[in-house]
């Protein structure tokens, strides 16, 4: 609660404009204006790149001559880019690749974080202790990436899409968040559940699961967010260009100079090279801004600040 | 560690007697089998987390083993020759690697001067300045380029600063000679911190916006009342309020001093060169998976993993010396 702002009590249902309170003296014009132009300074400089980018993508060939490279006017709007990528081929490929790999890892990274959460959240039981500390020194140190790598060729997992699953599938930063959570819930209602019979799975999936959705989604969206984001694992354990995801493709397109494959095949030469380009970086984009909104209103409901605080 | 919970009635006074003494760990013994039996379901839940860790992140430790031999891929793991410290005396005794020594921390202190300031600063800006739906709308901007890839992040930065760039297009425009910031290692340093600001710095007011929001407005009140003005205010209860965070926060940086922004660097060591833009992460990897020279890049690894240990506990030290609660507890 920021301290110009009335409680929020009153009937109203727009949050109130800012209010000063009477011991504070008014603010100097000048002040005030310094204030205004470095926060919307810092919001215009996150903001005009992000539409250049995507007007750059729904632009003619024409129109990205004309400017000479990236747009920042609007002039002739076309599809062209999307229908080229997304019309079969490399990126579409390697969309498909990241869509699965985010689903499935997304799901298991949860189930195996809530069973883990539950299981240590009860108080007193067996070795929970050391189970949380052997958990948590994991956070204080890595093995490093050549033992890693070589784990993952020795399994045989190089070129295996479990490569890019299960040695990044859980984060004990978000089991304990989710331990955290679940410690919170009313112990006497668990308890008077078990009297009434129920084992600890009935009790994690009718009553703690459904009393603990918004940290679960919130956990749900970083993973997800997560692997969608993944690039350096792909690197490393895939060889096989295939299985590229998208981050990998995207990099190879714009930042190694890669051709777009397609590009000089009848009928594609009208779309532009750099359309393209910003096209599979908004793809690459499109599924964080989708999901987003979900994450900034769990942000402000406090699920996250309460976790940053510990 | 003890492996019972620390809630349960310790019986009290240790009984002298051999016999009863035999009797009580047989009555201890029989309790915890019956503990373990309740708890089964909750431990099989726990299980596959457990395996995975022990796997991925505990297997790997031992796997540091061929830092010490001369390992090749080509034969089994435990026939590769040991040759001791060898690997480590090369790793030492190479230009390269204390290269990537300097540009890591002179990242790292760069960032700790432009970078770590910025979020209080913000914070500090956003912090009762505007109408609570204005609040929100930046909050919702800045925190937004958090949740975008480091791929994407510099394909960005690459089409605005770029050699075929925005600021380019502009200066050629103007007959100005063009300049690609991407690929210089003269302004790598602020590149690299700019790129840094731009993802990270909203997302990180988020921690200095909770500790301001746990301050009471009463307290700002009597002050204005005792004639503090803004300033004073500011110096007196809104830094004090975030004093632990703020120490928090750069006892854990100072921990991952040899760690910094791994994909950045990697994404962009190419193009720059390894003069500017070698730091140990991509130094390992580029030593061992891309030259496959496997026992070498593992040492150097190691080093820089055992730097690390010794710098987080150090700094957590440090912490509990300045009377802060530091990163974990003593316990």
């Amino acid at each position: 609660m920021s301290i110009t702002t009335k409680p929020r009590d009153s009937a109203r249902s727009r949050p109130p404009r800012v209010i000063r309170p009477a011991w504070e003296e008014p603010r100097a014009p000048l002040e005030a204006g310094a204030r205004g132009i470095v926060l919307f300074g810092m919001a215009a400089l996150i903001v005009i790149p992000l539409y250049i980018v995507v007007l750059t993508s729904f632009s003619s060939q024409a129109t990205i001559t004309a400017a000479g490279g990236m747009v920042m006017v609007p002039g002739e709007l076309t599809f062209s880019a999307y229908e080229q990528i997304l019309s079969g081929g490399v990126v579409t490929r390697a969309v498909m690749v990241s869509v699965g790999i985010t689903a499935v890892g997304t799901l298991i990274s949860l189930v195996v974080s809530v069973m883990a959460a539950y299981g240590l959240s009860r108080p007193g039981s067996y070795a929970h202790r050391p189970i949380l500390f052997f958990l948590l020194i994991t956070m204080f140190f890595g093995a490093g990436m050549i033992p890693s790598y070589l784990l993952v060729s020795n399994l045989g997992l190089i070129n295996s899409y479990w490569s890019l699953i299960l040695p990044s599938c859980i984060s004990v930063f978000n089991i304990f968040l989710m331990r955290g959570f679940f410690m919170g819930i009313d112990q006497s209602i668990i308890d008077s559940a078990r009297i009434d019979g129920a084992g600890d799975w009935r009790i994690l999936t009718k009553m703690v699961l459904p009393m603990s959705r918004s940290v679960i989604t919130v956990i749900g969206l970083f993973y997800g967010v997560g692997y969608w984001n993944a690039f350096f694992n792909a690197t490393l354990y895939i060889n096989d260009s295939e299985k590229l995801p998208l981050q990998v493709i995207l990099r190879s397109y714009v930042l190694q100079g890669v051709s777009v494959p397609g590009q000089v095949s009848v009928g594609s030469g009208e779309v532009a090279t750099l359309a393209v380009q910003m096209a599979v970086v908004i793809i690459a984009l499109v599924p964080v801004l989708i999901v987003y909104p979900f994450l900034q209103k769990h942000i402000s409901s406090g699920v996250m600040i309460g976790a940053v605080k510990g | 560690m003890t492996l019972t919970d620390e809630r349960r009635p310790t019986p009290a006074a240790p009984p002298a007697d051999p016999a009863t003494l035999k009797a009580a760990t047989a009555k201890k013994r029989k309790k915890r089998r019956a503990l373990f039996k309740r708890d089964r379901t909750l431990l099989i839940m726990v299980l596959p987390a457990l395996l995975l860790t022990a796997l991925f992140a505990y297997v790997p430790i031992v796997g540091n083993a061929i830092a010490f031999q001369d390992y090749s891929p080509y034969v089994g793991a435990f026939e590769n020759p040991w040759v001791g410290f060898a690997n480590f005396e090369r790793v030492l005794a190479d230009e390269a690697f204390w290269s990537a020594v300097r540009n890591t921390l002179t990242i790292t202190a760069f960032q700790l001067v432009f970078f770590f300031p910025v979020p209080i600063m913000l914070a500090i800006l956003l912090q009762g300045l505007l109408s609570p739906r204005v609040r929100s709308l930046f909050q919702s901007i800045v925190y937004l380029p958090h949740f975008l890839s480091w791929v994407i992040v510099i394909s960005i930065f690459q089409q605005i600063l770029g050699g075929a760039g925005l600021l380019n297009q502009f200066l050629r425009d103007n007959g100005i000679e063009a300049v690609n910031l991407m690929t210089q290692p003269d302004t790598f340093l602020i590149l690299v911190t700019s790129q840094a600001l731009w993802k990270d710095a909203g997302w990180g007011i988020i921690v200095f916006l909770a500790a301001l929001s746990a301050i009471d407005p009463s307290q700002y009140e009597a002050a204005a009342m005792d004639g503090a003005g803004r300033l004073k205010r500011m110096w007196h209860i809104t830094l004090p309020a975030l004093r632990p965070i703020i120490i928090l926060l750069l006892i854990l940086r100072l921990g991952d001093s040899l760690t910094v922004g791994f994909e950045q660097l990697l994404l962009q060591r190419d193009a720059v060169g390894a003069g500017a833009a070698e730091v140990l992460d991509t130094f390992v990897y580029y030593s061992g998976i891309q030259n496959g020279d496997w026992s070498y890049a593992a040492a150097a690894g190691l080093i820089k993993g055992v730097i690390s240990v010794i710098l987080v506990l150090g700094a957590n030290k440090l912490a509990h010396l300045f009377g802060e609660a530091g990163v974990y507890q003593k316990s």
